[in-house]
């Protein structure tokens, strides 16, 4: 279908994205890659009266070393985030997320920071920055401020970005030598995840365990991790798994199947991540 | 919105509506049909084109994100009359029934050839999850880019 019509703004820079942002409040939107929004719009379920273009923005399309963490610009294509040396040895558990989602066509379009900022619950990314312990950066009329990724996920499609903030970049806590594991189950090749389970265990034994598709948010999977730092096993911690989550249901699972896989999927997670 | 894109190595300029989809302006703009489309949802790949020499859902894009882009079409894949190889290998191991999905298939198999010059089995399939056909089973297509891949003689 086709979406509604739109006033069309193509960004110069960030600035001038995020100072259209504060002259159109919640009636604009940005398009990165768009391949969550223009899926969206096509139905109509989003019909933003301004689309501000920020994808030309080629200066937030980059992987840094940054010494403690690695940095990543917010246009930075998952394709590129995929294959990137640097996030193979310093973030891999985000690299293999990557590589998961969608399909290689949508990686070649889908950019990192449209992925986050979208805040879908079943999206694989988040999962990845939450085990992590990403910061995001966000640019807004007063300047730029730094968000734990635990204080970035506020509602179903809701971040804590304000009207006319947009991100810039995503810091990863580099994870030099972790042991890591994604799980993703779904019924088809290139579907959302049903359930999905991103653990990592860093070379010190912190553990970072995040959850797709558990609640209206990505969720943090805290119960797991703090049986874990007590001493419990992986198997002993992965029942914890769904603790404090409210999952949905929907046709592909039920709430209690929906608990139940991520059960087993942290297990199996924690398993490959050497737990 | 004035646009400027270079299809199959030809400038264009039209005035589109910034809603226009690519796949719209290519087909019913530029009048190239080759490309399909297949769904709504972003699922099949019936649309790929190459933007810039990389495979992308052409429905999933605005015309207006093309500005100033090459882009690649089935119409420009062949040399004159050859096939190109992967058409040529679509052709010898009947990797198609009906053909609609074919064209996405052989610009999405491109694409994954350049990134991955010799995959295994499993990786072409992988490289194909964005491709969805009704009729072939897949089988077939994947003997295709395979058979590609090793040089593609008989
Ligand atoms: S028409 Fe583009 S993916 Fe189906
Ligand atoms: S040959 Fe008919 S859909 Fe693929």
């Amino acid at each position: 279908m086709i979406p509604a019509a739109f006033d069309y703004v193509r960004a110069g820079s960030a600035e001038e994205a995020v100072a259209t942002l504060a002259t159109h409040g919640d009636e604009a939107k940005l398009l990165a890659g768009g391949h969550s929004l223009i899926p969206l719009m096509r139905f109509r379920l989003a019909r933003p009266a301004v689309l501000v273009d920020i994808g030309r923005l080629d200066d937030l399309s980059y992987i840094r070393d940054g010494g403690d963490h690695v940095a990543i610009g917010t246009l930075t294509r998952h394709r590129d985030v995929e294959t990137s040396d640097l996030v193979a040895a310093r973030a891999g558990l985000l690299g293999e997320v990557t590589s998961h989602v969608g399909d290689p066509q949508v990686r070649h379009r889908g950019t990192l920071g449209g992925a986050v900022a979208h805040g879908d619950p079943a999206s694989d990314i988040p999962s990845a920055l939450i085990a992590l312990g990403a910061t995001l950066v966000a640019a807004g009329p007063q300047g730029s401020r730094e968000i734990s990724v635990d204080d970035f996920f506020s509602g179903f499609l809701e971040t804590a970005l304000a009207d006319d903030e947009m991100l810039t970049e995503v810091r990863i806590p580099a994870a030099d030598g972790a042991r890591w594991g994604f799980e993703k189950f779904n019924r088809r090749a290139q579907d959302w995840a049903i359930v999905g389970v991103s653990a990592v265990v860093r070379a010190g034994g912190e553990v970072g365990v995040g959850l797709v598709n558990m609640d209206s948010t990505p969720v943090r999977a805290a119960a797991v991790e703090s049986a874990l730092a007590g001493g419990a096993s992986g198997a002993e911690a992965a029942e914890l798994a769904a603790e404090g989550c409210e999952p949905t249901e929907d046709l592909n699972a039920s709430v209690e199947y929906r608990r139940h896989l991520a059960r087993v999927l942290t297990r199996r997670a924690l398993e490959a991540a050497g737990l | 919105m004035e646009i400027s894109v270079t299809i199959n190595g030809t400038a264009h300029t039209h005035d589109v509506e910034p809603r226009t989809l690519l796949v719209h302006y290519i087909r019913d703009v530029v009048g190239l049909t080759g490309t399909n489309i297949g769904c709504d949802t972003s699922s099949c790949g019936a649309c790929t084109i190459h933007v810039n020499g990389e495979s992308v859902k052409s429905c999933t894009m605005f015309a207006v994100q093309a500005d100033g882009e090459d882009l690649l079409t089935i119409e420009g894949l062949a040399d004159g009359d050859t096939l190109h190889p992967m058409q040529e290998s679509f052709r010898q191991c009947h990797a198609l029934q009906c053909g609609y999905c074919t064209p996405g298939m052989v610009m999405a198999a491109v694409s994954f050839l350049d990134e991955n010059p010799n995959p295994s089995e499993r990786e072409v399939r992988l490289g194909l999850e964005g491709n969805l056909c009704r009729c072939t089973g897949y089988h077939n297509i994947v003997k295709a880019v395979l058979h590609c891949a090793a040089g593609g003689e008989q």
